[in-house]
């Protein structure tokens, strides 16, 4: 009985905070990321022909407030061994020395600087892209919008393969694995 | 014009035709046992244009030979020759569109898109699948050994008429007349 009074006591008192929160207007953070419907997926191109991918593990934190996007804080890690594209023999050289060098760089990673609102719904985000040991500045442009519980975040930016020594020796010719790489990173992030 | 002649077009077309497939074929096989490598990369690209272009060639060929049909055939040779003759001219039409299809297919099923030259992009012809790749590159892989054994029967029973039976045969493919036309 002792048990079950203070398990209703914990309820109510989760239900007043949330009614308070609701009541004062308190738009609620988004902190959490669905990792099952969020996506990495990037671009090269192959003498000209494109070849897409994706990173399938990746976790982070952030913290999102759709009337203060500016304050709004992400920080994201990729396990580069989740890389995917084309088929497993391009796999294997993608986590070679030439190319991400997973045994020494097992993770990327991308921290915010500073949010900059751009428009409606619309934002530029500054951070810090870490990738192979070299950070290198990125600015990416985002959208967001809310379905429902969830907010559904869209940043698209496009880094240079080469700042991150990524395809040394033979493969740093540009012609035939291009150095503009289009990222697209789509996060579903709720409130839990 | 000499009658018994293909059209200009048409003997245009067959031995670009010739030389592009000599030339993709020795591609796939000088590159396809390499690791991976830029310079497979670039191969394979020069491989699927031009493979590419032999589809587009093949179509216009087929239009051109609708508009403009193969002159009558005069020389004599026994019924099975001829048979045999029209198989293998049936069978290279038919691996000169499929090749290049499902090396295509093949390409969308392993996910990598083909484009023409670094100039446009094709569509995918089919989602990214695993398996389907391997079966295709597998098909791939027969119909060009296929393609090789039909080549050696087309280029050997020509050089045969040429050599052997003196009938004037390849004239009818090639560029100039043949001295025993000029006689005539």
């Amino acid at each position: 009985m002792k048990k079950l009074k203070r398990f209703v006591c914990i309820r109510a008192s989760a239900g007043v905070a949330f009614a308070c929160f609701t009541l004062n207007g308190f738009a609620v953070d988004y902190t959490t990321i669905d990792l099952s419907k969020s996506k990495i997926n990037f671009t090269t191109k192959l003498m000209g022909s494109n070849l897409k991918g994706e990173f399938g593990k990746f976790s982070g934190n952030v913290v999102f407030n759709p009337d203060q996007p500016e304050k709004a804080k992400v920080n994201l890690m990729i396990d580069i061994a989740s890389f995917s594209a084309g088929g497993e023999e391009l796999q294997e050289e993608a986590k070679g020395k030439d190319w991400f060098n997973t045994k020494i760089f097992p993770v990327a990673n991308f921290v915010s600087d500073s949010v900059k609102v751009i428009g409606i719904d619309k934002l530029e985000i500054h951070g810090l892209l870490t990738i192979k040991g070299k950070t290198v500045p990125i600015t990416a442009q985002a959208t967001h919008q809310r379905f429902g519980n969830d907010l559904v975040f869209d940043a698209s930016l496009k880094l240079l393969r080469l700042q991150y020594a990524l395809g040394e020796g033979t493969w740093g010719d540009p012609s035939t694995v291009s150095n503009e790489v289009p990222v697209n990173v789509h996060l579903v992030l709720n409130k839990k | 014009m000499n009658e018994e002649r293909y059209h200009p077009i048409a003997i245009l077309i067959h031995w670009l035709m010739a030389g592009v497939i000599l030339v993709t074929w020795s591609i796939a096989t000088v590159i396809s046992d390499m690791p991976l490598s830029p310079t497979r990369i670039t191969g394979y690209s020069w491989h699927k244009w031009l493979g590419v272009t032999i589809l587009f060639l093949v179509i216009m060929r087929m239009l051109w030979r609708g508009f403009y049909p193969p002159p009558k055939f005069t020389i004599v040779m026994p019924l099975w020759q001829k048979r045999v003759m029209q198989l293998t001219h049936i069978s290279l039409y038919i691996l000169m569109i499929t090749l290049p299809l499902v090396g295509w297919l093949m390409s969308s099923a392993k996910g990598f898109s083909v484009n023409y030259f670094g100039l446009f992009e094709l569509p995918d012809l089919v989602e990214k699948n695993k398996e389907l790749g391997i079966f295709l590159k597998e098909t791939h892989e027969i119909l060009a050994n296929i393609l090789v054994g039909l080549v050696l029967i087309h280029v050997f029973a020509a050089l045969k008429h040429q050599l052997i039976d003196k009938d004037g045969l390849l004239s009818r493919m090639a560029f100039t007349q043949s001295k025993k036309e000029r006689s005539l």
